[in-house]
């Protein structure tokens, strides 16, 4: 009897729900993170007399956080299953290094010492997924761990040199622009995608009596969304194009929040993270599953690792060092919960731009290192908290 | 000895609109061992943690005298301070401490601000003595056996000067000659002066200890009565004897077909690897029966449908045959690729994922059979079997993507029995599957147990609730630590056979 009282109140509160509330109820959290990418954009361009928001600047803003976004997909997976990977950075380094040495000292292809050093991740990935998921150590003990190995192979190997002068193939993918009409494709592509998605979920959610918000408010939505993709679309043509580590990133992550959102593999991901032991009454094989998102993990680190060599043309000892940092914080910007069961691509990536947007402005305003640290610490553990504040209130 | 040392009156404790205890009067008298009996949930726990503080004062009705005293309580440490210490059902010691640190933990003796670990050895080895304990303080917690764990917090009570004690079943986890050293001890605590609380099952350990008797049923104390002027039975029935109002719509569906049968099964403790739950237990189950699991909470009953299920955290042995064929099952998936499974007792803990939605939670067993190219989810399929059952159970929830969590147990426990549903199922076990829901919710599973029957499917019923197993089930098989104690075909039959049988008792 209780639950009727309750199921009809809800129902009523949401007939009242006026069409202006209806376009503001997203997330707190997605306001969380709009609005902290908003004031620090906001904030850098005054400082720097607008020169922050240059397309210039903008298009390297986007090409540097590309590596710092793949990074956080694969993370994004780790964590909601309540996972943690502390290993990325140092990995990271290693297989950049890998790349780099199959590439420059062994004369190999570039194409070839690409598809060894993708193994090599989904390798180290799925060892490192077997110590979890089967010999039940903790994943924060095997990837601390991981983070000196890792170092300390690649330290080892290069023995503290930088190997550098990479082949064209590998260098193309961190650095060349692609010509103009490919960027207004690919953003013609992507509101085709969101318009698509809206009105068919709209279609179906009608037909099974589920809340729906307004129409003009989803044309507000998608105005919005197209506008986004338009001027990201634009500021990068009017500098040299679309850059490859941003169209890699783009892929990859429609790719990943596929796989999250919509198919068997990304809804046992949630319920694992949300319950391991439903999940396993359930008949879900929660070790299978786990090994198999650390091997993915492992890929996409082979992706940042080989990306960031080619970008800095050259594999030193210190790639990729607290790279893990700015993953996990993105993803928790982002809006997942170290706790498991939440998250998105989505946000890992918005909270992946706030980070770099982080590290690009203090650079510009030449602001010293042990800032950028202090900064970019503490946003961290203010985002955290103004989580844990808003959910308070509920 | 006639002084009444305690006195609760109309004590009213509600959780969430429910009363767990409504208008309970209480009497104890100085240095006596006073029993209180009931069937499980009546209210016993729950009167004994309104006194020790576990609940404070103000979060129940009604008055507490001790010792001439009105006592407001509110938290334990008040409550030990006038000498009320309670031994709780699961053991409360940590486990990578020694002993004298356990016992002293909270009140650790000390001298100029250091703590005085002499003093506390010295006094360990008194107590340990007094409780014929021969182990050294020094051992960790995690090295002795559960019976001289309890021991070890029953000394801990002692150092406190404790007036009275309250033991929630202490000998639940016992071995005989343990039960033994308990009794003489309580003996002899009785003859110091201290007045005890003993919370048991065991009705040949109430008689052996206690003076007076107070049954508990269903929040409502049924009365005191001194030891002397009563039976088994008369406890027995005076603990069963409510009236049963026909809220069982029972259908008869059994057939002849055997469909599930399990041979020897043995399970073991996931904790102590060679601890066994269940001994060597066999039975079987026909196409459209309802199997009821009768016992104590602990006689093994979950242990051993989880372990069929190839749900449970520890080894197990034994057979499974389904329909005649030996099935393997090392994994809930096995289980439910050949038509088993299982409604979980722990609802929030194993049935449900609270950060998912209703429908998320319903489709989550079946998802692979919604698969489309690219391992995407047949969105259009997975809403119209969602929405099929919604309206099935009568599922009552803001809307299929409203979070689980917000939803009344009643309704949760229908998500998740929907869970199974979707699925082709041949068995379905279900533990507790009505504990904490409504009345209301409860018929209508009860409806669903009679129509899952009726299509031939086997249901296993593990329950705690008598009536509902003797309203629901064909036949009881009843389990007493670990074994099977008795099996009875559900015609004539009432409560006071089943409790007997269920503590222990040869079966008439």
């Amino acid at each position: 009897m209780i639950t009727q009282i309750e199921g009809k109140k809800v129902a009523v509160a949401g007939d009242k729900k006026s069409l202006f509330k209806s376009l503001f109820n997203f997330d707190v959290k997605t306001y969380t993170m709009i609005l902290a990418l908003v004031s620090i954009w906001l904030i850098f361009s005054l400082a720097t007399n607008g020169d922050f928001l240059t397309s210039r600047n903008l298009s390297n803003l986007f090409r540097q956080m590309s590596i710092t976004g793949i990074l956080s997909i694969g993370m994004v997976f780790i964590i909601i299953t309540g996972h943690i990977d502390l290993s990325a950075g140092s990995l990271m380094g290693l297989l950049g290094g890998i790349v780099a040495i199959l590439n420059v000292w062994f004369k190999f292809d570039g194409v070839v010492a690409i598809g060894m050093t993708l193994i090599a991740g989904l390798a180290i990935g799925l060892f490192n997924g077997w110590l979890v998921a089967y010999k039940k150590i903790p994943a924060f003990i095997v990837t601390l761990g991981g983070l000196l190995v890792f170092r300390g192979i690649l330290v080892g190997v290069t023995k503290g040199t930088t190997v550098a002068s990479l082949g064209p193939e590998i260098k193309f993918l961190g650095n060349a622009y692609l010509i103009d009409g490919i960027g207004i494709a690919l953003g013609i592509v992507a509101v085709g995608v969101i318009v698509y998605n809206t009105l068919n979920g709209r279609k179906l959610r009608t037909q099974y009596g589920l809340s729906t918000v307004p129409m003009p408010v989803e044309v507000v939505k998608i105005v919005f969304a197209t506008v986004l993709i338009g001027l990201v679309v634009i500021v990068l043509n009017s500098y040299q194009g679309f850059p490859v580590p941003v169209l890699i990133l783009a892929i990859l992550a429609v790719i990943f929040s596929y796989i999250l959102t919509r198919t068997v593999f990304g809804r046992r991901v949630y319920a694992i993270g949300g319950n391991g032991e439903a999940a396993k009454l359930c008949g879900i094989n929660v070790p299978k599953m786990t090994l198999t998102l650390f091997a993915m993990h492992g890929l996409l680190v082979a992706i940042a690792g080989i990306l960031l060599t080619s970008r800095l043309n050259a594999a030193s000892v210190a790639a990729g060092q607290n790279a893990e940092m700015d993953a996990i914080a993105a993803c928790v910007i982002g809006g997942a919960s170290l706790a498991g069961g939440v998250g998105s691509v989505g946000g890992a990536i918005v909270g992946a731009l706030v980070m770099s947007s982080l590290d690009n402005g203090m650079s510009m305003l030449n602001i010293e290192t042990f800032w950028q640290y202090i900064v970019k610490g503490a946003i961290l553990v203010i985002a955290v908290w103004f989580d844990i504040a808003t959910k308070n209130k509920k | 000895m006639d002084e009444v040392i305690l006195e609760m009156k109309g004590i009213i404790k509600e959780f969430s609109g429910v009363k767990a205890l409504n208008n309970v009067s209480f009497k104890v008298k100085k240095g006596e061992i006073h029993a209180l009996c009931g069937e499980n949930g009546a209210g016993k726990s729950t009167l004994m943690k309104v006194l020790s503080g576990v609940y404070p004062n103000g979060t129940y009705q009604g008055e507490i005298v001790f010792n001439r005293q009105n006592l407001i309580i509110r938290n334990i440490s008040d409550a030990e301070q006038v000498g009320i210490a309670i031994i709780h059902q699961e053991l409360a010691l940590f486990k990578e401490l020694p002993v004298y640190e356990n016992i002293f933990i909270g009140n650790e003796l000390h001298s100029k601000g250091f703590v005085n670990i002499p003093a506390m050895l010295a006094k360990t080895q008194a107590l340990l003595k007094e409780m014929k304990l021969d182990v050294s303080p020094y051992t960790l917690i995690k090295h002795l056996g559960t019976g001289q764990q309890q021991l070890v917090e029953i000394a801990k009570v002692l150092s406190k000067n404790a007036k009275m004690l309250i033991l929630d079943e202490p000998t639940a986890s016992l071995s005989e000659g343990e039960v033994e050293i308990l009794m003489n001890i309580l003996a002899g605590l009785k003859a110091k002066g201290v007045t005890c609380i003993y919370i048991s099952h065991k009705l040949d350990e109430v008689f052996h200890l206690a003076d007076n008797v107070t049954v508990i049923r269903d929040g409502q104390s049924i009365g005191t009565v001194g030891i002397k002027n009563l039976t088994k039975d008369d406890i027995v029935r005076m603990m069963v004897g409510r009236e049963i109002v026909d809220l069982y719509p029972k259908e008869v569906h059994v057939t002849e077909q055997e469909i599930l049968s399990v041979k020897n099964y043995t399970v073991y403790d996931p904790n102590e690897l060679n601890k066994e739950i269940v001994h060597n237990v066999s039975f079987s189950l026909k196409r459209g029966e309802v199997l009821g699991f009768a016992g104590l909470v602990g006689a093994g009953r979950t242990e051993l449908v989880a372990a069929v299920y190839g749900f449970h955290a520890g080894k197990c042995s034994g057979e499974v045959y389904l329909s005649g064929e030996k099935i393997e099952i090392n994994h809930p998936n096995d289980a439910l690729q050949q038509g088993i499974a299982m409604v979980p007792e722990d609802r929030k803990r194993h049935g449900i994922i609270e950060s998912m939605s209703v429908m998320q939670n319903m489709t989550l067993a079946n998802i692979e059979n919604y698969r489309l190219q690219l391992d995407s989810i047949d969105n259009c399929k997975e809403l119209t079997d969602a929405n099929y059952y919604m309206g099935k159970l009568k599922i009552k929830a803001p809307g299929l993507d409203a979070l689980i969590k917000n939803l009344s147990g009643g309704n949760q426990q229908k998500v998740v029995l929907a869970k199974f549903l979707l699925r082709k199922l041949k068995v379905l076990i279900l533990d507790e599957p009505t504990r904490g829901i409504d009345v209301g919710a409860k018929y209508e599973i009860y409806n669903l147990i009679n129509q899952l029957a009726s299509e031939g499917i086997g249901i296993i019923m593990v329950s705690s609730d008598l009536p509902e197993i003797l309203g629901m089930a064909d036949r009881i098989i009843v389990m007493n630590e670990g074994r099977i104690n008795g099996e009875f075909i559900n015609q004539n039959l009432d409560q006071e056979q089943i409790m007997h049988c269920a503590v222990g008792g040869a079966t008439k």
